[in-house]
């Protein structure tokens, strides 16, 4: 334990960065307090990095642990540590936290010092819940990212903005008062621990394991969030201001995912493979009938949010198809769609910062006023659409070729989100971005600055380095990802 | 003598306050209006060297005196200590309220620092009757208290409730305690009782009947669900400075009286008083929860959440272990410091000719105060119960002692009620920093109470990053003293 503690770091900095930008940025101070959350961002990620190039990719064990006793009166430690899952997960969120703060960095002109430092602070919390190995450090985590979570949909999102926000809430703070209750239980259980590594050891009837699934189901169907719990989704999205919209698409959705693979498989394995025709069956129409729902939107944000809840429902298909293909599929599929649903919110608020609508009937012709951007945005639809040698492709491939290995059914309904995914995305670029100028507010636009383009070339370089190379990306998970199986095929009844 | 003096001792705190209170009383006869401060100073020093000598005294284990009608021990003391703090910052959020609206009168700080002694008799009672009589030197004073503002008509009804429904549950207690006296054959000291509740040939159906009579009465007193009737309005009608008095430090010194009274004295019959409590536990968490939504008056709203507060205190105590009355007397000390802050927020927003007791008060608190809007945001997280706050432990604490003690599905009605509770406090946050403010008055307010009140609620942020010492105080206390 003498090494430095990065995982601390990667959750501290950022907050700590946070409260400085609100201590010392309010008022007219914008640019300062702009500068500090751009530097306390970059940081975050600049400390989150050792945790790749020191990670061992042979080891399924739990690395970069920290452990302090925190309240030994309940048995809670501050334990903290990432495997092969989680590792990208922290990463990911570091690094998305820069292009928000930059996304952010003229456009927000009410309080932007606790715009930026709302962000800052979930960053860090953020990576306290990939990190956590204490259910209750978990959930603290959890639960804390929700209040600044609420308040940016709620000051700074659109004009539902409060409505969108309340349900954002209530919504995630019904999922997670079960799966409290459910950790409790457990805690009683494992003889007063709260660790989760010790959770998964636990030996439990199949009826208390059904339980238990369900009430972390709850949960995390909310966070990812899967049919029929995805209502909260759309009107978040579309509500949320630009930066608010990239991070619960790129980064909260994974939340519940991640949740899946750290507490129900290990946990519940037998109540997973009891209850997972129901969850495929949920998945499924996710894929299906949500990316028909994409389909007929004329909101640009809606569309994106419903091509969301459709890709993430492919994550979910592939976990519960219980091989390695699926699995690390879903994974890549969320690492991708982190970057992709990232970027496609990142586009949407660049054209919305200058027409100040979301709706695809009043574009047309953009790519004859912006095309540097019309570019990028093509680049992003198509990684969307899932096209080879994009990062959206390699996911969506392994998920469809684990789910052949379950059941032929399973996959080929899957694979129509490749023709889904592809007509609503190509559909909308189409109609914003292609024909002749719509009008005049299309012919007035102006194409983007070196600050856009600065985030969106990030992102397009990551998109087609996952999709080209995906060796590094893949290469911790498989550890990790086996040690998974193994604990899912153990029969704890 | 020597052996007289050290039967006193181990009342010393209280002996004290009693002595100093007597003191301001006189002195007070001699200050006019104009220097009513100086009341104000002397009160704060009677409570600080009450503190002091609460503090200072030499204290091993528990200690009985008064032929065991008395008892001072480790959980005595530190509620008794948190209750001198927590009366300690009422005056100080209170001075400013009460000199604007012509309250800041003598009576204001002796009725409250009686209503003190009250409530650490109260708390350090081992007998019966030490406990009765606690508990009506605290509720006389706090009567009195309420209707002060003797020509508001609101105040006046709210106290005529409060005396009429408080006196119906005194007279429901001391009639539960003569029917325990009559099964356990005369008995009314605590551990006395409890032998004879547990000696074989006790009149069960007697005992039963007179527990019944006795948990009303103590409801009664907290404020749960069916006898809660009293507390919306005597919160809404009371001015704010006895609002904030009635509905903080006197919960820590009623949970004490719960805890002590059916932890020790009735702990045999324990089988017959959980199930009452689980129903009033229930009900309160759900209505309290529920009705609190429809409330526009914050001070009302405030009331409700109370109730369903208690009603997650219950829920300890009805587990009957230790664990679970730490949990509970945790919970009331958690629940008084979020109490204090929520009601002082109120006294903040206040000033002169201008009550802040409509929701909408607290509308676009964000433009006009951050630093406060943010204070206020600590509160009311902290009373949803959501992580890092002293309210999440406070409710983790309840909830794990009732599902050890069996309890499962109360536990999962519990968090889906406390989840009802969450929208009505969100809702408080989105008025501060979702709305444009309709009052745009600067935020005024003494130095002294800008400072305390942002402390108290730093403090609640604090003890929910770091829980671990109240935790561990409680729980040594309770294993110490009900041994």
């Amino acid at each position: 334990m003498t090494s430095t503690p990065y995982l601390s770091l990667s959750i501290w900095v950022p907050i700590i960065a946070g409260l400085l930008v609100l201590a010392l940025g309010s008022g007219n101070r914008a640019p300062l307090a702009r500068a500090l959350a751009l530097a306390g961002s970059i940081a975050g990620f600049l400390v989150t990095i050792p945790l790749y190039t020191g990670f061992d990719p042979a080891l399924a064990t739990m690395q970069f642990s920290e452990y302090a006793s925190w309240i030994p009166a309940f048995h809670v430690n501050y334990h903290l540590g990432i495997d092969g899952i989680s590792l990208w997960f922290v990463l990911l969120n570091s690094f998305m936290t820069i292009l928000v703060v930059l996304a952010g960095w003229e456009v927000i002109e009410d309080r932007p010092a606790q715009y930026l430092a709302a962000f800052l602070i979930m960053s860090g919390l953020i990576n306290g819940v990939f990190a956590s190995l204490d259910a209750i450090l978990f959930y603290v985590f959890f639960e804390a990212m929700l209040i600044p979570m609420f308040i940016i949909i709620g000051v700074w999102g659109g004009p539902r903005r409060v409505y969108a926000a309340l349900k954002f809430f209530l919504y995630t703070l019904l999922g997670s008062l079960l799966m409290l209750a459910a950790f409790i239980y457990m805690f009683l259980k494992a003889g007063n621990s709260f660790e989760i590594l010790g959770f998964h050891a636990l030996q439990m009837p199949l009826h208390v394991q059904e339980l238990i699934f369900v009430a972390l189901f709850m949960s995390f169907a909310v966070k990812v969030p899967m049919w029929p719990v995805h209502t909260w989704l759309p009107d978040a999205h579309v509500e949320a201001p630009t930066g608010g919209s990239v991070i619960l698409a790129a980064i909260t959705l994974k939340i519940g995912a991640y949740g899946f693979l750290r507490f129900n498989l290990p946990i519940a394995p037998d109540a997973a493979h009891a209850l997972a025709p129901v969850m495929i069956t949920l998945s499924l129409i996710a894929v299906v009938y949500i990316g028909l729902v994409a389909l007929v939107q004329s909101d640009m944000k809606k569309l994106v949010a419903y091509s969301s809840i459709s890709h993430m429902g492919f994550v979910t298909l592939g976990f519960f198809v219980f091989n390695p293909l699926g699995i690390e599929g879903g994974l890549l599929q969320m690492i991708s769609h982190g970057f992709v649903s990232g970027a496609m919110f990142l586009c949407i608020g660049v054209l919305y910062d200058r027409m100040h609508s979301r709706r695809i009937a009043d574009y047309g012709g953009v790519a004859n006023t912006m095309p540097k951007f019309a570019a990028f945005f093509m680049l992003f639809a198509m990684a969307n659409a899932g096209l080879p040698g994009t990062s959206g492709f390699i996911g969506e491939f392994l998920v469809t070729l684990g789910a052949l290995q379950a059941n032929f059914w399973y996959a080929f309904l899957a694979a129509t989100t490749l023709i889904f995914g592809a007509a609503y995305t190509l559909w909308m670029y189409k109609r914003v971005v292609f024909g002749d100028i719509a009008n005049a507010s299309v012919r007035a636009l102006t194409d983007i600055g070196m600050r856009e383009f600065a985030f969106l070339a990030i992102l397009a370089a990551c998109v087609l380095a996952m999709g080209i190379y995906p060796k590094p990306f893949t290469e911790p998970m498989h550890a990790s990802v086996n040690k998974l199986i193994q604990q899912t095929m153990l029969k704890k009844i | 003598m020597t052996s007289y003096l050290s039967l006193l001792a181990p009342a010393a705190p209280e002996i004290v306050l009693l002595a100093l209170v007597s003191i301001v009383l006189v002195a007070d006869l001699f200050i006019d209006d104009s220097r009513r401060m100086t009341t104000y100073f002397l009160s704060q020093l009677t409570l600080l060297i009450t503190l002091l000598v609460l503090v200072a005294a030499p204290h091993g284990g528990p200690v009985y005196t008064f032929h065991n009608m008395y008892v001072d021990d480790t959980l005595g003391r530190a509620l008794k200590g948190l209750v001198l703090v927590a009366v300690s910052l009422v005056f100080a959020y209170s001075k400013t309220y009460a000199e604007q609206r012509d309250m800041l009168k003598g009576e204001l700080f002796t009725l409250m620092l009686f209503s003190t002694l009250g409530m650490m008799v109260l708390i350090s009672a081992n007998h019966f009757l030490t406990l009765y009589l606690g508990l009506e030197l605290l509720a006389l004073c706090q009567y009195a208290l309420v209707a002060m503002q003797r020509d508001s008509a609101r105040a006046s009804e709210a106290a005529m409730k409060y005396f009429v429904l408080g006196a119906l549950a005194s007279g429901l207690l001391l009639y539960g305690m003569s029917m325990i006296y009559g099964a356990t054959g005369g008995q009314l000291g605590l551990q006395a009782v409890a032998q004879a509740l547990a000696a074989p040939g006790v009149d069960h159906g007697l005992a039963a009947v007179g527990t019944v009579f006795i948990v009303a009465g103590l409801a009664f007193k907290l404020g749960v669900v069916p006898f809660h009737m009293w507390i919306p309005d005597v919160y809404e009608g009371a001015p704010t400075v006895m609002t904030l008095f009635v509905g903080t430090a006197p919960k820590i010194a009623g949970v004490a009286f719960f805890v002590r009274m059916l932890g020790e004295g009735l702990a045999p019959l324990s089988h017959d008083w959980q199930q009452m409590l689980v129903i009033m536990a229930v009900l309160s968490m759900a209505l309290g929860n529920i009705t609190a939504i429809a409330q526009t008056n914050i001070k009302r709203m405030l009331a409700y959440s109370t109730i369903s507060h208690m009603g997650f205190v219950l829920l300890g105590i009805l587990a009957a272990s230790q664990q679970g009355y730490a949990a509970a007397t945790y919970y009331s000390v958690a629940y008084t410091l979020m109490g204090l802050a929520a009601f002082g927020m109120i006294l903040l927003l206040s000033r002169a000719g201008f009550e802040a007791e409509n929701l909408d008060d607290f509308k676009g608190l964000n433009r006009r105060s951050p630093w406060f809007a943010f204070v206020m945001l600590l509160v009311m997280i902290s009373m949803a119960g959501i992580p890092p706050s002293v309210g999440f432990f406070a409710k983790l604490s309840v909830l794990r002692a009732a599902l050890d003690a069996g309890f499962t599905w109360l536990v999962v009605v519990a968090v889906l009620l406390s989840l009802v509770g969450a929208f009505y406090y969100l809702r408080v946050i989105k008025l501060m920093y979702m709305d444009e403010p309709v009052d745009q008055a600067p935020i005024e307010g003494d130095l002294d109470l800008r400072v305390l009140l942002s402390l108290n609620g730093l403090a609640v942020l604090l003890f929910g990053v770091l829980p671990q010492p109240l935790l561990a105080l409680f729980d040594h206390a309770i294993v110490q003293s009900l041994r």
